[in-house]
């Protein structure tokens, strides 16, 4: 199965401790040789980024940064693992990391299961079944 | 949380450690079974305790601590030299007085060991069904009831063939040893043929209800990819690789709802995973790099390669294809390689260039009873408008297909011919 992690914080605008990049690092290593981990990414500022957007009908963009987000991405990560107790699992110790090298900091990371094309009929059936 | 619940959270966080534990206890016992043997044992213990306690904040500290004590306590029943015996408590003392934290597990280099353990669980003197448990039950974490049900066999069965097999590394001495030079090169084929059969079982599964076992490619792949990482300057190793990421990167598009297989030509190939080809295609490149080009994995996966960067059938690179099945045929003398060039042929320079190549083979004892032979054939015929032929040779080959949807294609395409056959 493959995950998604995708890491949010409240408080975007401080980066990662030395201590933590070195951590992470380290873990992103060993989880690419154990063959579990696809891809990942740290992403910039928001500052740098835009919003393409939809609202009440309109098209609008946006350039960063944006007042009203409350939580922002600052990275994600792709694994392939066997079910989601692994991911559980694996995301727990990426968390450990935070908590350790980063005291203070507050964030999620959040664990999603890719949809293969069997599991979008299955919510399609599902739909139809609840109408 | 459900009993059930933290069962599998306690496997989870027991397979990410696994790797490492296994690997420190085989550096300390010079046992890679041994080792093992006592890590299973630290999974039981955290079965019987975690449920309790909750899972500790450092899970891997905990199993390793744990699987350390079982060691030493094995030395001592076993008597083993004293040396030995002092050094290992040594090293348990000051690691129990500072728990190793996160930092010092993620410091812990395992590559070597963990070369040196994919080695023992793939030994050429083993035979390939218990290289495959092994090798899922070692470096994957797999547990034997796991590997039964993906190889379709009953769990006493895989018991029995890893108890065999470690009974047979002890007994020869083998237990604990890394070869070097030429004979890891002839060593490494044996992995690499270990980890490409799990791969197949998975990809073409033969028997059971379903025709594809993704569990199975997944471990081949993680396998594949530990490899390249402890063994980086393999080429075959990258060739491996690139042609499993490639493969799989077809998975979600060759069945439909059903379950049915639907033929590479007749995919769907929006649904091909992009970022397994890239990585698949990066591997590739690191195997040409390391001069690896005409390996016997790079040759295939340089094939299967052509197909992912064409995005319709049309935009498929036949020529190039004929020219490395040709590649391939010099590397092993298979006439089913050979097939597969008429194929490439056929779609090349036409169906007459094909069929000559094909009518050639006609006497191989192999493909006699081979329907793929008689659907090739009989596909070359109808397109050459020799329907009457082709008919003919649909239906021979219906007869000789074991698997019950591919018969019913062959009598489909015969009744096809057939009609062509009456109307021209």
């Amino acid at each position: 199965m493959r995950f998604m992690y995708i890491v949010t914080s409240t408080q975007p605008n401080r980066g990662p401790t030395p201590a933590l990049m070195e951590a992470m690092h380290k873990l992103a290593d060993r989880e690419i040789k154990a063959g579990r981990m696809l891809d990942s990414g740290g992403l910039m500022p928001v500052s740098l980024g835009a919003q393409v957007k939809i609202t009440g009908g309109k098209l609008s963009v946006v350039d960063g940064p944006f007042v009203e987000a409350k939580e922002l991405i600052g990275g994600y990560a792709i694994f392939e693992l066997r079910d989601k107790e692994e991911a559980v699992a694996s995301a727990v110790e990426f968390m450990q990391l935070h908590k350790e090298h980063m005291p203070g900091w507050e964030g999620t990371c959040e664990v999603r299961s890719f949809a293969t094309p069997g599991d979008e009929m299955a919510c399609q059936a599902d739909a139809q079944a609840a109408s | 949380m459900t009993a059930a619940d933290i069962h599998r959270t306690i496997l989870a966080v027991w397979r990410n450690e696994q790797p490492r534990l296994i690997t420190s206890l085989s550096r300390m016992l010079r046992d890679v079974p041994l080792a093992e043997d006592l890590t299973q044992e630290a999974l039981v213990a955290a079965l019987e305790h975690w449920p309790a306690t909750g899972v500790p904040e450092r899970p891997g500290a905990w199993l390793m601590a744990t699987a350390k004590r079982r060691a030493l306590d094995h030395l001592r029943r076993g008597k083993m030299l004293a040396h030995k015996h002092d050094m290992v408590a040594r090293d348990l003392e000051q690691e129990q007085q500072a728990i190793p934290d996160l930092d010092a597990a993620l410091d812990d280099d395992i590559g070597d060991e963990l070369l040196r353990l994919i080695f023992t669980a793939c030994h050429p003197l083993l035979p390939q069904e218990a290289r495959a448990a092994l090798a899922l039950r070692m470096i994957c974490g797999l547990t034997t009831g796991e590997i039964a049900r993906a190889f379709l066999v009953p769990e006493a069965t895989v018991a029995q063939r890893i108890v065999r097999a470690k009974r047979t590394l002890s007994a020869s001495g083998l237990a604990y040893e890394t070869p070097r030079g030429e004979e890891l090169s002839e060593r490494l084929a044996s992995v690499l043929e270990v980890v490409y059969l799990i791969f197949n079982e998975g990809y073409t599964a033969a028997r059971g209800e379903h025709w594809l076992r993704p569990q199975l490619c997944q471990e081949a792949l993680r396998m594949g990819r530990v490899l390249i990482s402890i063994a980086p300057h393999e080429p075959e190793a990258h060739g491996l690789l690139a042609l499993m990421e490639l493969n799989a990167s077809r998975i979600a598009a060759r069945t439909d709802q059903a379950g049915d297989p639907i033929l590479l030509m007749d995919q769907n190939r929006a649904l091909w995973d992009q970022l397994q080809i890239r990585r698949g295609m990066l591997a590739l490149a690191q195997a040409v790099q390391l001069g690896g080009a005409g390996g016997f994995y790079a040759l295939q996966a340089e094939i299967i390669a052509c197909h992912a960067k064409a995005s319709a059938v049309d935009d498929t690179d036949w020529p190039r294809i004929a020219e490395l099945y040709a590649e391939l045929a010099k590397l092993v003398n298979s006439p089913v390689i050979e097939l597969n060039r008429a194929v490439a042929v056929g779609m090349a320079e036409g169906p007459a260039a094909g069929l000559a190549i094909v009518e050639r083979l006609a006497g191989e004892p192999t493909l006699k009873t081979y329907h793929l032979f008689g659907s090739v054939r009989g596909d070359l015929l109808y397109k050459l408008g020799r329907y009457a032929e082709a008919r003919d040779v649909f239906e021979a080959a219906a007869g000789l297909a074991a698997n019950d949807r591919e018969r019913e294609l062959l009598k489909r395409r015969a009744a096809q011919a057939a009609d062509a056959a009456a109307s021209s």
